[in-house]
Parts: structure tokens; sequence; C-alpha cells
């Protein structure tokens, strides 16, 4: 696979990541998955959810930085995308505390 | 258009009609779409206002029965659908279409098909809407569709929630589209503290519609699962949560107020400074505070549900948040005060409406702030005070705003001044008619008469009469007032008096070009170097301040774009060329809603093929030469020119 | 790049910043029904639960679309040297894969109605099926964009100097992998953990 790359393509390129590294993204991706599936197969006891939290947010983070470029792209990009992220973790945050909360309060 | 497309080689060609029907229906011209949904808000608002008429019949006097209670729901709720939906909100896409491009020096939006794809997504999904009057009766859940009534099938809403959620795509593609056109194609020089305020309230719409409209387009589709395919979503019985829905809806419904009243304060940033004469009072105030109610929009939802199922720490949170955002919307109405003081005030319609906006919605705005307090809101809601409330933002500010820039903008459009007299008495007739419609209504809803109820109760009546009477009498006036209006636009486009290109002494750019400007706006596109770049085209500052004209030929380029002299016209103007395909697509659009909403498979299947097959003409017929897509110095000609077939 | 990349006032392609403001918005559609899934995720109205998940089968369906993205952004990376040939190689894999994935959901689906999880059974059952479904459409979609994507690359509509549009199918590609990355572990793994104990 690595044979698609050319010394002339790094020297255009600077940072752009090269076929090597999205295989190494990839190969780091399995892994974290498998680790993730772990889950399911051993008791990780209290440690299970955030651990799995944590995963998801570092994969998150590798497709998004590596295979969307957004870590060499323009700024703008990763500005929409973490403002439209953004949004969404915190009204939907606040909608289900609030519909738990009923939930709760009907409840006693 | 330009004429390059004759040039073009290969088997498929773009349709290039200047005239006619067909021009029209392939027309990718931000200015022509422009108009388009301005012809079509009219249509609507005219459906819009009989259903207002009808209401008002009903409502006249005591235990009336003008109307059924099945007919009754039916026209209240067509009538919020219509004025929300295919009235005000386009009524601002009419704005953005024509007047974003020519304000930021550009030659049109960044994607004119789409941008012709919004258009027509949004005339067939009101079509659909009003189509279910004639299919077993329209939606009457009321425009905000609470569940579980709006999943029962009895309240007809799956044209609601599946026209609405057309009508979102529609509002989605057209953001997208202006957020790109603002952020990429503004004119050399033109950063973003230079863009007039209007682009500036332009751009925050659009990313408000961004993140609200996928809110809004989950809570139908929510809706439409239930109501249509058995879905469980809202269902008390085994165990959904209606509250949810209202959750989601007023996640939308919130910054959906901010929607369409933002427009309008962009509109009124333009007008005050012209027909004051002076630049608009703390230019980055009004922006800042523009983004803030954006930005705080998002944040209040929960104050419409303030008598729903909601904890005390909640009720508290939102009730402080939307105090808060009545802070920039102050900010704002001080501005434009400031603006005018000290001016040289020149009374046009067009000031006077702008004038009325601000008045009117800073009533609306007060009222407003009243809800926000948990034990009166608990008072109001439901009541006919909160029906005024909201008419006072959306009609005495939006409405009256958004007609202030129709009377600004018609001599841009048309090459004409629209009849100042007859404006006049539109104006007067139209604040004596609105606040005798709307203002009694303050009082009979905090006497206790209550919203979407079709019979006025007879315990009600002796209080409550008087006030709907009134409302009833400012109706009619409204009616006459908006027949001079239509007389006054349909004769000034043909016999009004000839305007020029600059009829106001105005600042932004728009006002550089001909009336009606080119197909192409510009001959060249100019370069900014100020705010206001055309006022400072034409005016220098002495020592104190004070405007003076620059003499004719002194400014450096003033003249140029005027398009007299040849040599500064651009060697290549490359226009979009018309197309069939977003017709063609969102003509697909219409069986897919028909079958969603009977869910009949094969509708929904030819539905979609139909839109599909419809893509791919979009994506094959060739793009406009010099587009980076049929790059003049492709590599591989033949392959370009022989290969792409259909 | 795009030539008319230069001529922008951002620098920028309209075309991928268009695009990237449509996947901002993205995050909201797909944050409300997964918001709803978690409030009904106990709600099961005496049909079954989370524990008819499969995990070992959907651990592997969605390990194929995880590296389907590894494959999409080697057909942009070939591309980008104007190596077409490699770049359909590319695009079929990553669209063979996501294949995979859709038939393991529809395989998923129907073992789950037959185990008695239809569509009505209950709040989770309905909010599971539209919050899957809905992420399903999108692959579909997307399998739709890389078949025309490999099909224009072969007719000329698509040329070796124009990087741009593998990218921009990649992006939304991409867009929709990380959906599932949430997906997975949220509406899988996570109640799997915490809702059975």
């Amino acid at each position: 696979m690595s044979a698609t790359e050319t010394p002339q393509q790094e020297a255009e390129h600077g940072h752009h990541p090269t076929a090597r590294d999205y295989v190494n993204i990839a190969v780091i991706l399995g892994i974290l998955t498998a680790l993730e599936v772990s889950t399911y197969f051993f008791e990780f006891g209290p440690l299970g959810v955030p651990m799995l939290i944590v995963l998801m947010v570092i994969k998150f983070l590798l497709v998004v930085g590596w295979f969307m470029h957004l870590r060499f792209d323009t700024k703008v990009f990763s500005r929409l995308m973490y403002t439209g992220l953004a949004f969404a973790l915190v009204l939907y945050s606040i909608t289900l505390a609030a519909l738990y909360l009923d939930n709760f309060s009907a409840m006693t | 258009m330009s004429s390059t497309t004759a040039t073009r080689p290969g088997r498929y060609q773009r349709p290039n009609p200047r005239e006619g029907f067909i021009s029209w229906i392939t027309t990718t011209d931000h200015k022509r779409i422009g108009l388009m949904y301005f012809w079509t808000v009219l249509v609507f608002f005219f459906f819009g206002g009989v259903q207002s008429a009808l209401i008002r019949t009903q409502l006249a006097q005591a235990e009336q029965s003008v109307l059924t209670e099945e007919i009754y729901n039916q026209v209240f709720t067509m009538h919020g659908i219509t004025m929300v939906f295919l009235v005000v909100m386009p009524f601002a896409a009419a704005f953005f279409n024509y007047l974003i491009p020519l304000m930021i020096g550009a030659r049109d939006v960044a994607f004119p098909r789409l941008n012709a794809f919004s258009y027509w997504v949004f005339l067939f999904a009101g079509i659909f809407l009003y189509s279910s009057f004639l299919l077993g009766g329209a939606p009457n859940g009321s425009w905000v569709g609470y569940a579980p009534l709006s999943t029962d099938a009895v309240s007809n809403m799956g044209f609601y929630a599946i026209g609405i959620n057309a009508l979102g795509i529609s509002s989605l593609a057209a953001s997208i589209n202006f957020i790109v056109t603002i952020l990429n194609m503004r004119a050399p020089g033109m950063t973003f503290m230079r863009m007039p305020v209007f682009i500036w309230m332009a751009l925050v719409t659009s990313f408000l519609l961004l993140f609200a409209v996928p809110i809004i387009s989950t809570a139908l589709f929510m809706l439409m699962f239930d109501g249509v395919y058995g879905g469980q979503f809202f269902e008390p019985a085994t165990g959904g949560d209606p509250i949810l829905y209202q959750h989601l809806f007023w996640l939308f419904g919130h910054p959906e107020v901010y929607i369409m009243i933002l427009p309008t304060m962009g509109i009124i940033s333009e007008t005050l400074p012209v027909f004051s004469r002076k630049p608009l009072f703390g230019y980055a105030a009004v922006v800042f505070a523009g983004a803030a109610i954006g930005f705080i929009g998002f944040g209040v939802w929960a104050h419409h549900m303030f008598t729903s199922a909601m904890g005390p720490v909640a009720r508290s949170a939102f009730a402080l948040a939307t105090m808060f955002i009545a802070v920039p919307t102050g900010i704002k109405i001080f501005n434009w005060v400031f603006t005018m003081w000290g001016g040289k005030l020149r009374f046009t319609t067009s000031m006077l409406f702008s004038i009325g906006f601000v008045s009117m919605f800073t009533i609306g705005g007060l009222s407003g702030v009243t809800h926000a307090i948990v034990p009166h809101n608990a008072q109001q809601h439901d009541t006919y005070y909160v029906v005024a409330h909201f008419h006072y933002v959306l009609f005495g500010g939006a409405l009256f705003g958004l007609i202030a820039g129709v009377y600004f903008w018609f001599p841009k459009v048309t090459g004409r001044l629209m009849n100042e007299t007859l404006g006049k008495w539109h104006f007067w007739t139209w604040l004596l008619g609105f606040n005798l419609t709307f203002g009694p209504m303050h009082m009979s809803g905090l006497l206790g008469q209550p919203r979407r109820t079709a019979v006025l109760p007879a315990e009600l009546g002796p209080t409550v009469e008087l006030y709907n009477l009134l409302s009833g009498v400012g109706l009619i006036i409204l009616f006459g007032s908006a027949l001079v209006f239509l007389y006054n636009l349909l004769a000034s486009t043909k016999k009004g008096e000839l305007a020029g290109e600059d009829p106001w002494d105005a600042r932004t750019l728009e006002w550089l070009t001909t009336s009606p400007p080119k197909a192409h706006n510009w001959d060249k596109i100019p370069t900014v170097t100020h705010r206001d770049e055309f006022w400072h085209r034409k005016y220098a500052e002495d020592e104190a301040g004070r405007p003076v004209a620059v003499p004719a030929g002194a400014a450096e380029d003033v003249g140029d774009p005027r398009g007299d002299n040849a040599e500064a016209l651009d060697e290549h103007i490359h226009m979009p060329d018309a197309s069939y395909w977003p017709f063609v697509m969102v003509l697909g659009l219409v069986p897919l809603m028909y079958g969603l909403n009977f869910a009949s498979a094969p509708l929904i299947a030819i539905g979609l093929l139909w839109a599909i097959i419809g893509m791919y003409g979009w994506i094959i017929e060739p793009l406009a030469e010099g587009d980076d897509d049929d790059p003049l110095d492709a590599p591989n000609p033949s392959a370009t020119t022989g290969a792409v077939t259909y | 790049m795009a030539a008319g990349a230069h001529e922008t006032s951002l620098g920028i392609d309209h075309r991928k910043l268009g695009m990237w403001t449509f996947l901002g918005s993205e995050f909201l559609f797909f944050g409300a029904f997964l918001a709803t899934f978690l409030l009904y995720v106990q709600t099961t109205a005496g049909g079954p639960g989370v524990e008819i998940f499969d995990i070992p089968f959907t651990s592997i369906s969605s390990f194929v679309l995880l590296m389907s993205s590894l494959t999409m952004v080697l057909a942009h990376n070939a591309h980008t040297q104007g190596d077409l040939r490699r770049m359909r190689m590319w695009i079929l894999a990553t669209a063979g894969q996501g294949a995979v994935f859709l038939g393991g959901q529809v395989f998923e689906f129907n073992v789950f109605v037959r185990e008695g999880l239809t569509f009505g059974t209950s709040p989770f059952a309905t909010s599971f099926y539209v919050l899957t479904g809905f992420h399903g459409a999108h692959v579909f979609i997307g399998i739709l964009l890389l078949l025309t994507l490999y099909t224009f690359s072969l007719t000329g509509k698509v040329k070796p100097n124009q990087p741009l549009k593998t990218e921009m199918i990649g992006l939304y590609w991409h867009f929709v992998d990380i959906v599932w990355v949430v997906l997975f572990t949220v509406v899988y793994l996570i109640p799997e953990l915490t809702v059975l104990d």
C-alpha cells in the first residue's frame, strides 16, 4: 500500500499524511474497537462505561482529524463541525435532564 | 445570462431561455428566484388572511356557529402554518435571494441550482399542505402540533408533519447556500466588519436555520412515524413521553422566532440610516447583539412549556435566560433610536414602516418579557394575551419591517418608485388596523379568553365581546389597507415614476448598479474600501465630520460599474446557466410526500426514483464554462465531450 | 485542489464549505434521535429490551464500516495523485464494505422482528429502529454516491485532476462512520453494560 507514496508527493504537501499514516490510524482504530468489544466479554466493573466513552471519543477524534483531514485543513471546517456537535451535546443533555427530572418528580 | 452556452461542445446542452414560462421554470438567477418567492408569498398571504377573516367572524359574538368546530380547528391551524412557514419565512428568503449577492458584490449565490431547488420545494410543499383541504381535511392540531393529539388520525397532522419537513429541506438547503455565499463570495475588500448589517443578520438567520431545522425535522419524523406507521414515540400507553415532542418542537420553535425577526432587524438597520442620513449608530453593537440573540435564542425554549410538567429548577433557569435575551434586543432598539436621533429624517413610506416596526416590536417585546415570569406565564398561557404578543412581534414586527423593505428596494427591483401617497395611506391604515385588531387581544386574553377555542363561551361573552368586535373591525381595515398595497404594487410596477440607480441617496452596494440590475449584476465587481461603501464613494467628510458630496467624476471608480464604459467590462462574465433539473427533481417530491402521508409504498418508490433520476440529471448536465468542473485545460478533452451521455 | 478555490473570500472551495456546513447540522439530526433512544432505552412495554442485541455480530459489522473509512481515505489519496485506477479500486472496496454493513443491519432487523421486537412494540423499539434506520439510510445514500463516483470516473465526468469530488463523498462517508462510532458505543455497548445489570 505504501507504493502509492512518492517522495515528490511528500515534498509537495509537507504535513499531508501518507497512505502509511492512514493504515496506521486504521490499525489503532481496530485495536480500540477490540478494546471496546472486550467490555462485553470481560467484567470491568465501574470502569466499563467511562472506558467506553473515552475510547469512543478517541476513535471519533482520530477519524475526524485524519480521515476527514480536520487536523490539516482550515479552522473554518473544525469550527463548523464542533459548533454543531456542541449544540447537539448541550441542547440534548439539557432536554434529557429536564425529562428525567420530570419522571423522577412524577415518581415521588 | 452570458453567451457561453452556445459555444460549448457536447450533445447535452443546458437551456438558456431569456423570456417566457420556461425561463422562469429553469431560472437559476437569484433575482428571479427572489421575485418568485415574493409573489408566491403574496398568494399564501392572501390565503392566510382569508383564514383570519373566518376566525374573526366566528368569534365576533359569543356562542356563534358560523363554522363547525372541525372547520374552525383546520382554519386556525392552517392560518398559523401559513403565516409562519409560507409567509414570513419565505418573505425573508425573497429578500435574502434578491439582495445578498447584490449587497456583497457577487454575481449570484454559491449554488444557483440548489437555490432554485429551495424555491421549488417551498412551492410544492405549500401546495401539498393546502391540498389537504381536498383530501379529507386540513391539519387541525394547531401549528405546534402537540402530541399525542397530533399523532391521532383525527387531527390530519400527517400533512403537517410531512409538509413542514419538506419546507425544512428547502430552508436547510437555502441556509447552506446563503452561508457559503456570504462567507465565500464577498467582493474584494469587503471584510466581515464592512458587511451591511442586513448581510450579518442573514448570516445569523442562516446559522439558526442550519442548527434548528434538523431538530424540528426529527420531531416531525417522529410525529409521522407515530401517526402513520404505528410508532410509539409519544404514545403514553406504552410509556412514550409527549413532553419530549414539546421539547423538540420548541428547541426549534424558539430559534424559529428569531429566524423570523432577524431578517427584519437587518432590513431596518439598512433603511433607518438611509432615511436619517446618518450611519447606523453602533454598528458593532448591532451586529454583536444580533449574533447574541441567535446564540441565546437556543437556550430559552422551555419558557413555552412552563405549564407543562417541568421542575422548579428548570423553570427558574429558563425564566432567567428568557429575561436575559431581552438585553441584546434592547441594545438594538436603542441603536435604532440613536440612529434617528439628530438625523435628517425623511418620512418616506419605507421610513414610516421602519419606525412602525421599532415601536410595535417594542410593545411585543415588552409583553414577551412578561411571559418570562413563571406565575404570570401560568395565568397567560393559551389565552389571547399570547396571541396578542406574538402578533405584535410577527405582524407588528416582522411584517412591518418586511413591508418597509418592499418600499425601500422596490425601485431597485423594478426601476420605478412606488406611489408615496398610496404608500402613506397604506401605512396609516395598516398601523390603525393592526393595533385595533391585536391590541384588544391583550385585554381579552387577560380576562380569560382562551385561544384555539372554536366558540367564545357565553359566560365570557359580555366581558370580552367588545374586544372581539374591535378586532373584527381592525381586520376589515387591514383588508382594505392590503388592497391599497396590492394596487400600489401592481400599478407602480407599470406606471411608477422612474427611479434611477439611487433614488434614496443610499449607502450600500446594491444601489451602485442599474435598476433593475442586469442579469450579471455588475459589469465590474466593485472593490470595497469602507463600510457603507457606496456612501463613501459619493461623500467625503469635512473637518467637522459632515458629509460633503464628492464632485462628479472625482471619485475613483464610482462611475465604472454603471455600465456605459465598455472598457470596464470584465472580459469573461460566467453566469450560471438555467437548468430544468431542480424543478424536475422536486416534482419527484410530490408523489413522495403523498406516499408518505398515505403509507403507499408504490408512490414512495416512484417519488424516490424520480428524485434520484432528477439528481443524476442535475449531476450530469455540464456546468458553466470556466467552472473548475469543466476546466479549459482538461487533460483529457475527448473524454469530456464524448462520454457525457444521458 | 479546485481551481476556483483561490478566488473565494476564504480561499476555500464552495462545495467543501457547503458540505461541512451540512455536516455541522447533521449532528443535531442524529443527536435528537439518539437522545430519544436514551430516554426510552428501558421503556420496553413488556417487549424485548437491549438484551436482544447480538454484540459479537454488531461488532463485526461495525468493524467493517470502520475499515471502510480507511479504504475511502485511500481512494482520496489515490485521486490526489491522479491515479484513477487505484481510486476506483478503493471506491469499490468502500462501497462493498458499506453494503456488508447494510446487509448486516437488514439481517439484524429481521432477527429482531422475529424475536418480537416490531416497529410498534414499544417506544424503545420505535426509537431504536428509527435511529439506526436513519443511519442505514445515510449509508445507503453513501453507497449510491460511491457507485456514482465510480461510474463517472469511467465516463470522464470525474477527472484525475478533480480529487475534490472524491474528497466530498469521503467527508460524507467518514461522517456516517463517526456517527456509527457513537451509536455503536451508546446504543449497543453501554446499555449492554448498564441496563442489563
